[in-house]
């Protein structure tokens, strides 16, 4: 069984917003589209995003660590949205394990929305259907790209490397080697939802120096003795001095 | 939750039309059984197009709930799953019934198929009551909806209503029967403020499941938002926050706890039968459940406001 999922590295995502922008050029001509948008270019402008950044301030001043979160859909392994909807539109793929919708068959109860923890569909205004993340279905198959371009829009984007795309069904995928080498967790783990999603926890950076590369214990002039003393006419390096 | 009136409406008057109903085949059961004395023929019948005139107004309010209200036959496909869509395989059946049940009633001759089909119409009925209220109350996520509180509110509230609007019918049309469903209507009425008190004080006591540092998976006391990502509003911010503020969400409940019982407990008691007090009462009362549902959906909490809590 495979289930696709992103992997996302909250120690180097920056918080720039390209997944997001990303996101909604590929999906806004994309077979999820058309994202709309309302008051676009007025105030209190709004639309339609499956993916978000958002920021959070870890700790208290002046021990503050500041995080950016980008959250789209988690794909669920046991999704809640799925059989709250009333008429099929809301689905869970079997062999890839995307969430999607068949915005044909929905009504737009919304019904999704509330069974969803996460906040992570949203109605559409203007095509009046719920519409989420599809981890780009369009794009991760189409055979027309190259096969480094298969993947999602906003894993293409990111210039940090922030976000992995893999199976996680998959022990030797580079995102299972992710959560299991570095800490991977899955969101409000209380729900047994079993989001798909898994992301990278905050790290220390830094880099450890072992006593013996501050003192080299195979020091050549210890092994060896001093270099002779070169004769005063020898030329020295600098025209000056001599070594 | 943002409180939407489409969905008020339905679970209202869906309700008072459901309760009406039950008053009308208890009254028939009761005459059977030669409990009570039998209400006329028109009794039944006014009783039901009223029902009928409920549900049907419910049913097209439900309507302006959807982003596609010509799909909604749709609804009916995940009756194995969905709550939802249990409620929309039901509620048509029962208007259905009580259609036939007042139909039988209206016939000469179907004064003997009644009881059967008011038996069946029942069974729809309570299962209408379930389905309604299992939509609110299986979504674990909305701690405030996810108990067996939900349902047995839904069918007191619900049948309280009913019976008050069938006592001032009854005063109209068969003032026999008006004492017996005045007294059921008090009783279930202040059943359905004591299921309503206990629901209000657990809700009061809820500690949420889900808190910051589960949403985002970092273990620290002292999380705080900075940015959500946009600043215009977004569908999360627009669906699940009222956006009222504290004094009027309280003015809501203290109006919904004194419209939907006390109020209309006290017309009952002392209208003495006059049939502008009954009516009066009944209003007064759905009025109240108006408010009472406002508040139902504003009292809920989703744990996705988590992500919501500053706009940058």
């Amino acid at each position: 069984m495979t289930q696709l999922a992103l992997v996302i590295d909250l120690n180097v995502c920056v918080g720039c917003h390209a997944c997001v922008t990303s996101c909604k050029e590929w999906n806004d001509a994309g077979s999820a589209g058309p994202l709309t948008d309302q008051n676009a270019y007025a105030k209190d402008p709004t639309g339609t995003f499956f993916n978000r950044v958002q920021t959070f301030e870890v700790g208290e001043f002046p021990d503050t660590q500041t995080v950016h979160f980008p959250k789209s859909c988690l794909h669920c392994e046991d999704p809640p949205c799925v059989p709250v909807c009333p008429t099929g539109a809301s689905y869970k793929r079997a062999e890839d394990g995307i969430v999607l919708v068949d915005y044909d068959k929905c009504i737009g109860c919304k019904y999704c929305a509330w069974a969803c923890p996460y906040g992570v569909r949203e109605m559409d205004q203007q095509q009046k259907v719920m519409t989420k993340c599809t981890l780009c279905v369009d794009r991760i198959y189409d055979s027309l790209l190259p096969e480094r371009d298969r993947k999602p829009a906003c894993v293409m984007a990111c210039p940090t490397n922030a976000r992995l795309f893999g199976d996680i069904h998959d022990p030797d995928s580079e995102v299972s080697v992710a959560i299991r080498e570095q800490g991977g967790y899955a969101l409000m783990p209380e729900w047994g939802t079993h989001p798909a999603n898994h992301y990278l926890p905050r790290r220390k950076t830094g880099f450890r120096i072992d006593p013996d590369e501050l003192k080299r214990v195979d020091n050549p002039l210890k092994v060896d003795g001093k270099l002779p003393k070169p004769p005063t006419d020898a030329p020295a390096l600098d025209d000056v001095t001599s070594w | 939750m943002n409180p939407a009136w489409s969905v008020i409406l339905l679970t209202t008057l869906i309700g008072a039309g459901q309760g009406l109903f039950l008053a009308l085949y208890a009254l028939e059961v009761g005459a059977a059984a030669g409990v009570l004395g039998a209400p006329g023929r028109m009794f039944y019948v006014t009783g039901a197009a009223l029902s009928l005139v409920l549900l049907a107004a419910g049913l097209f309010a439900s309507f302006f709930h959807l982003g596609h209200p010509a799909r909604a036959w749709r609804s009916a496909a995940k009756w194995r799953t969905s709550w939802l869509s249990r409620e929309a395989i039901v509620l048509p059946a029962f208007i259905g019934c009580v259609f036939v049940y007042g139909g039988a009633h209206h016939l000469p001759t179907g004064e003997r198929s009644s009881l059967w089909i008011g038996a069946a119409a029942s069974v729809l009925c309570l299962a209408l009551f379930v389905c309604t209220a299992m939509i609110y109350a299986c979504v674990k996520f909305l701690q405030e909806w996810h108990t067996t509180l939900t349902p047995l509110n839904y069918f007191l509230l619900g049948t309280a209503s009913g019976f008050t609007l069938a006592a001032s019918l009854a005063a109209l049309a068969a003032p026999g029967a008006s004492t017996a469903l005045v007294l059921a209507a008090l009783a279930l009425g202040a059943l359905a403020y004591l299921g309503r008190l206990a629901a209000l004080r657990r809700n009061a006591r809820l500690r949420p499941i889900s808190t910051l540092a589960t949403a985002i998976g970092i273990k620290h006391p002292r999380i705080t938002q900075i940015a959500q990502g946009f600043m215009g509003g977004s569908f999360n911010t627009r669906e699940f926050f009222h956006g009222r503020p504290r004094e009027i969400v309280r003015a809501v409940r203290w109006s919904f706890l004194v419209l939907v019982f006390p109020l209309p407990a006290l017309l009952l008691a002392c209208g003495g039968g006059s049939v502008p007090v009954l009516v009066a009462a009944f209003l007064v009362q759905y009025a109240g459940l108006l408010a009472e549902r406002w508040y139902f959906f504003a009292e809920a909490n989703h744990p996705q406001n988590l992500y919501y809590q500053a706009i940058s």
